[in-house]
């Protein structure tokens, strides 16, 4: 699949959007919560036109169950700074991938205990996704395995350190 | 599957039985486009959403009763996604006719119901689970990979956001049918008798009919995806040394709207409680 162009910072350049997307952009995903929805690369759009915003989220996975948690956080931060109507939408296109996790995003997940994506999704491009080392987010050894490449989220593995024995999750190359 | 938002304002007018209502007012256009699906481009994303809707609900059966827990989420998991993709299709469907996706999940009889007969096939031995997500995630791989390139702009972002997600499915059930097949002999000899019961089923997905021929461009042609399907089958069936099955295929007619004795108990038990509360939300 081509990975579309598309980045992990959509800031609109609008100051009034901007304000607007600074506010949005503090929600946090109700799963993972130290990675806001902008590390995330969930937030995709906001535009202001007079006392209307307009955001645009896109979900992770399809059927991920945290994205209308999201919308309604947002809704709610927006509407306490004073904005009258706020409008949250969904897209679908250009399609979610990890490779919009923002760098701090990924350390602060590091911090959290969840390994980052470690490689671009291209990499799973091939029939069969070849899996790249995995570091343990706790001692950093790569002598890990995997448990089940599905954790207790959609977007997470489960793995295992042998060096340090801890279980940890990987946040998946998506 | 409800898409509809839960306002702050809790209206205690409408209470059905014991399920309390809130006020909600339906979300946005799930595709973000607004766009209306032509009455042929419906009926194409209505099949692809019934596979992926009557496929979820078959396979959520086996959520905890999986034989171990990193099981149980793994098939969770895959549930949940297919439901997330059966969402869109359903969603996008119904823009024709003005059916929410839950008016078209909960409120059509069987007959109205245009999957296939693989995902309604009984999957209650893990063997015969796996056998139908092996062939069915096989299918769907391919299936995704060109509709991504659709010129319908919904089903296009649809796919490529589930072709991503069915390569997991995939993976997962390759990996289980090689453990299986390459198992013990108890394990094994389920593995290639749960491929031989599942098999049948396997035609109707690559079957062109006036439907998908005249889509031209929008949809894809089943019968150009069964190359493909059967390059992966024959590779993983080899590795374990087990041959592809030789059943007839079954007169399987689930895009017509006919089904399998199967079906009506899938529906029972996905539609009983919206069609117990009417109109309820949650």
């Amino acid at each position: 699949m081509v990975a579309k162009e598309a980045s992990a910072n959509n800031q609109p350049s609008d100051p009034k959007a901007l304000q607007a997307w600074r506010i949005a952009a503090t929600v946090l995903d109700p799963e993972v919560p130290v990675l806001t929805i902008e590390d995330l690369g969930v937030l995709r759009h906001v535009e202001v036109a007079g006392e209307t915003v307009s955001v645009v989220l896109t979900p992770t996975y399809s059927g991920c169950p945290a994205i209308d948690q999201m919308r309604d956080d947002v809704d709610t931060r927006l509407r306490q700074a004073g904005y009258k109507d706020v409008s949250v939408t969904y897209t679908l296109s250009p399609a979610w991938s990890t490779d919009w996790m923002t760098e701090d995003g990924k350390r602060k997940l590091k911090e959290y205990g969840i390994a980052p994506p470690n490689a671009k999704s291209s990499v799973l491009s091939g029939p069969i996704p070849i899996t790249l080392g995995v570091k343990c987010p706790r001692c950093d050894s790569l002598m890990t395995e995997e448990i089940s490449k599905f954790g207790s989220t959609a977007c997470k593995a489960l793995y295992r350190c042998r060096a340090c024995e801890e279980p940890f999750d990987y946040f998946k190359v998506h | 599957m409800t898409q509809a938002k839960a306002e702050s304002v809790v209206t205690d007018s409408e209470v059905h039985g014991d399920v309390s209502v809130d006020e909600l007012k339906l979300a946005d256009e799930l595709l973000g486009t607004g766009r209306v699906a032509s009455k042929e481009v419906a009926a194409y994303a209505l099949r692809l959403g019934d596979d992926a809707l009557i496929l979820s609900q078959s396979l959520s059966w086996w959520v905890s009763r999986a034989p171990e827990l990193e099981e149980d989420m793994a098939l969770a998991n895959i549930t949940l996604d297919l439901l997330g993709h059966a969402r869109a299709f359903l969603h996008f469907a119904g823009t024709a006719s003005k059916k929410s996706e839950d008016d078209l999940a909960y409120w059509r009889d069987e007959h109205e119901f245009v999957n296939c007969w693989l995902v309604e096939q009984p999957g209650h031995d893990f063997a015969e689970m796996i056998a139908r997500q092996f062939l069915f995630s096989a299918y769907q791989v391919g299936l995704y990979a060109a509709l991504a390139t659709s010129k319908d702009s919904s089903l296009a972002a649809i796919a490529a956001k589930s072709a991503r997600e069915v390569r997991y499915h995939y993976d997962h059930a390759v990996q289980w049918v090689l453990r299986l097949g390459d198992g013990t002999e108890e394990s094994r000899s389920r593995m290639i008798q749960a491929l031989i019961d599942m098999w049948p089923y396997v035609d109707e997905l690559f079957e062109d009919d006036d439907l998908t021929e005249s889509l031209t461009g929008v949809a894809v042609l089943p019968s150009t995806l069964r190359p493909g399907f059967d390059e992966k089958v024959a590779a993983v069936l080899g590795e374990v040394d087990i041959e592809i099955p030789a059943g007839k295929p079954a007169k399987a007619n689930g895009r017509q709207g006919i089904h399998t004795n199967q079906m009506g108990y899938i529906l029972a038990e996905m539609q009983w409680l919206t069609r117990r509360h009417p109109e309820a939300k949650w």
